[in-house]
């Protein structure tokens, strides 16, 4: 074994770039990781203009419409409309609402397009004062002022 | 009067910690030995006076938060009487400020214990290292006193506080900050001995001794943060998960990770003096990512529960601190780089090489991290609003983490220096067979997905590897940092058990029931019994009784679904029911007509386990540092004897 001890220097070098190699290659996998598996969000009327593909997920946000909120038959799952002032898409989702989830208010849904709605498996809704989600923040500052000022100054549930 | 005085202390600490910087920093310029001594030997003293100082303050502000002084601003803003007088006192960091100080407290306590304890480097380094640490420290107070000063008093008191949020009244706050914060600063610390080591020329095995400690303990402090944190997300925001690869929770993740390649780098150049270059670059890295973090959670570029200030001119501030510190960091490293000398060289089979690989694995896995992380703000910086999650962060950390799983089993039953592949190619086979069988079961017996039955055989292969190094040796003879190593290896696997029965065998179901009627969920028949108000002592709820049986006697369940008053928020209380072979989950959700209640179920194998290997993984890091220390100790009495009977010798001769 003693043949495979190189130099000192020599292998300071290899170990070099050893790192260098396995730290690029994880770069370039990130990279393409990111590509295929990063959620794009999307407002109602851009879902309608270039609807993405089938299996891609995607995070769609928008102001709950007033009175769309229907409670299916089997009681855990809900239909509503979520729209932007422009565009409209209906909403499935199967499982327990956010607590700040009401109509006429802000939602970001995360899910898939379906066939006829697009099938949400999360819904995001503004958590407390403090805490909004992102997407929710910079909405609320053009859109929810005009769709629905009296449920901001409602607040709660 | 309490605030005055915290303020006071604070502000002389913030002076000493200057002071520190300078006298530390004139020390290694004085060329003389007399002439750097007079100065450098104000550097101790003062770091120990700043460290009580600093611990002053923040004994104050717990004091304002106790009393519920109103008059104080910070308080005011995030306390309220009627709370819980535990939930106030943790309160005092529930806070940006308050978080602050308690990061100001535990770095100048931390400078004060190397003040008064460090004896093992030459004098001029330690000058040096706090000098560093000092130089660190004045960013913070400048940060702590300049934009974020906890004894603001309120021009006229207020008549009553805003209230905590909600989710923060845990006993989960009392503990995953102050643990977070000590790892964080015990990077620092390490940080600030890489500098130390790197302008005095003391890249030894002398320094990563002295360094080792700290390294150690930081590991151990952010292993418990993560994972109390992780158990906090996990009961309290009633999603049923564990880890959401929150940009916060990977904040914390990254340190970690760089701290346990450090340590393994550390422990390398201590035993064999090789990775001398490679562990300094991991303590800037480590210190980077714990400053990276702070930047993530606390200047509210990424918005979460965590995000206190959403203040514009505070998130500036620390990215400045953020640059000049990692800037500084980096550009010391560029430049004294060169200067370290070669250490000891190794074969391609040894201890050394699979430390080394699972080394680049895991800054491997940082970077994944690191990017997924950093993503959303690069894209959004161009204009697309993306968000990044669990299916990029599991699959492509699992290219990197399942090597380094396969490398973690062996290395430690290699020699240092040098080693045959056929000498521990019995183990070898072994371990493989071992991992080969758990995955064929579980994907014969199971409809599991791949990585959670990867995971399960590496949970497997590594519970018996991490024992194996204790094969064929005396029990009793055994150092206590072995000792350590081995439990920390087997508390990996054993959260690894945890986290892949988790994820790949969890039951989840959704049912709306009214009373009477029942759910089934894994071995469980749940039954809703009646949904009744309630009050707290802040709030009201609604709360469900459930009879929970699996055959045997049925056992009563509450969750809840809370309402707070003082700051109006709704949270779920989920009810927890533990068996020996894993733990149910109930979530109460809202009414959903005709007398019925939402139900949400999980049935979650052995997800205990992910809490319980995690304490292992820290015990086993706290009884490392404690052999360490000890064996120090015992070599520099030994030393001391030594030379001791050697004059007595020359006397006598």
């Amino acid at each position: 074994m003693n043949t495979l001890r190189p130099k000192p220097k020599h292998q300071r070098l290899v170990l070099v770039v050893i790192a260098l190699i396995v730290l690029v290659g994880a770069g370039f996998l990130a990279a393409w990781g990111l590509r295929s598996e990063a959620n794009y969000f999307y407002t109602p009327s851009q879902l309608a203009a270039d609807p993405p593909v089938y299996s891609r997920m995607i995070r769609l946000g928008g102001m709950v419409r007033e009175g769309s909120i229907q409670q299916l038959d089997d009681g855990v799952s809900i239909r509503f409309t979520v729209g932007d002032g422009e565009a409209e898409v209906p909403v499935r989702f199967t499982g327990i609402v956010p607590d700040l989830f009401v109509e006429g208010s802000g939602v970001v849904a995360e899910g898939r397009m379906g066939p006829t709605a697009f099938m949400a498996d999360s819904l995001l809704a503004k958590h407390d004062e403090n805490y909004v989600p992102r997407e929710l923040q910079e909405m609320t500052e053009y859109q929810a002022r005009q769709v629905v000022a009296e449920t901001e100054t409602g607040g709660g549930r | 009067m309490t605030a005055e005085i915290g303020l006071a202390a604070l502000w002389m600490a913030a002076a000493l910690c200057v002071m520190q910087f300078i006298t530390g920093a004139l020390a290694l310029r004085a060329d003389t030995v007399s002439e750097g001594a007079d100065i450098g030997a104000i550097t101790r003293p003062a770091a120990i006076v700043q460290g009580l100082l600093a611990m002053t303050a923040f004994v104050c502000l717990l004091w304002l938060f106790a009393i519920t002084d109103l008059s104080v601003k910070l308080v005011a803003s995030n306390s309220h009487s009627d709370k819980p007088l535990l939930y106030k006192i943790t309160g005092a960091w529930g806070n940006h400020e308050g978080s602050m100080s308690l990061w100001i407290a535990v770095m100048a306590l931390s400078g004060a214990a190397i003040g008064a304890l460090e004896k093992r480097l030459p004098e001029k380094t330690i000058q040096a290292v706090l000098a560093a640490q000092g130089a660190v420290g004045a960013g913070f107070y400048a940060f702590i006193i300049g934009s974020s000063n906890p004894f603001e008093r309120l021009p006229t008191p207020a008549a009553q506080g805003a209230g905590l949020n909600p989710l923060l009244q845990d006993f989960g706050l009392a503990f995953h900050p102050p643990t977070l914060y000590m790892g964080y600063v015990g990077l620092s610390v390490a940080f600030s001995f890489v500098v130390g080591a790197l302008v005095t020329r003391q890249v030894t095995p002398d320094f990563a001794r002295a360094m080792r400690p700290w390294v150690l303990g930081a590991w151990v402090f952010l292993t418990l943060g993560i994972s109390a944190g992780s158990w906090w997300a996990y009961y309290e925001l009633g999603w049923g998960g564990w880890w959401f690869w929150d940009p916060v929770e990977n904040a914390s993740l990254m340190p970690w990770l760089a701290a346990t390649a450090l340590l393994h780098s550390v422990t390398v150049l201590a035993a064999r003096d090789a990775l001398r270059t490679w562990t300094v670059m991991l303590g800037v890295v480590a210190f980077s990512m714990s400053m990276l973090g702070t930047f993530i959670v606390r200047s509210g570029v990424l918005t979460s529960v965590h995000s206190f200030a959403v203040d514009p001119e505070r998130g500036a501030f620390i990215l400045i601190l953020l640059a000049i510190y990692i800037g500084g960091a980096l550009a010391l490293f560029a430049w004294r780089a060169g200067t370290i000398s070669e250490g000891k060289r190794f074969a391609l089979a040894s201890r050394e090489a699979a430390l080394v690989f699972n080394n680049i694995m895991l800054c491997a896995i940082l970077g994944v991290v690191l990017l997924g992380t950093l993503y959303p703000l690069m894209a959004e910086a161009m204009g697309d609003r993306v968000s990044v999650g669990a299916p990029y962060f599991n699959s492509v950390s699992a290219v990197f983490a399942l090597p380094m799983f396969a490398i973690m089993a062996v290395g430690p039953i290699l020699r240092w220096r040098q080693d045959s592949g056929g000498r521990i190619s019995k183990a070898a086979i072994l371990l493989a067979a071992i991992g080969i069988v758990t995955f064929v079961a579980g994907w014969l017996a199971s409809d599991a997905g791949i990585l959670p039955l990867l995971g399960l055989a590496f949970a497997a292969v590594l519970g018996v590897a991490s024992v194996l190094p204790l094969y064929s040796r005396s029990l009793r003879r055994t150092p206590l940092a072995t000792w350590g190593m081995v439990l920390a290896h087997l508390g990996i696997a054993v959260s690894l058990f945890g986290m892949a029965s988790e994820s790949g065998f969890s039951k989840e179901t959704l049912a709306a029931v009214s009373a009477g009627e029942s759910a089934a969920i894994g071995p469980y028949e749940v039954t809703l019994l009646g949904v009744e108000p309630l009050a707290g002592p802040n709030w009201t709820a609604l709360e469900a009784r459930l009879s929970v049986s699996d055959g045997s006697e049925p056992v009563v369940l509450r969750p809840q679904s809370r309402s707070y008053v003082q700051p109006v928020q709704t949270t779920t209380e989920s009810a927890l029911h533990n068996r020996w072979d894993g733990q149910l989950y109930v979530v109460l959700g809202q009414a959903a007509g005709d007398g019925r209640w939402q139900l949400r179920l999980w049935w979650k194998p052995f997800v205990t386990l992910i809490w319980y290997g995690s304490i292992l993984i820290a015990l086993g890091g706290a009884m490392a540092a404690v052999g360490h220390i000890m064996t120090g100790h015992r070599r520099r009495r030994l030393v001391v004897r030594l030379k001791e009977r050697r004059a007595e010798e020359a006397a006598l001769a």
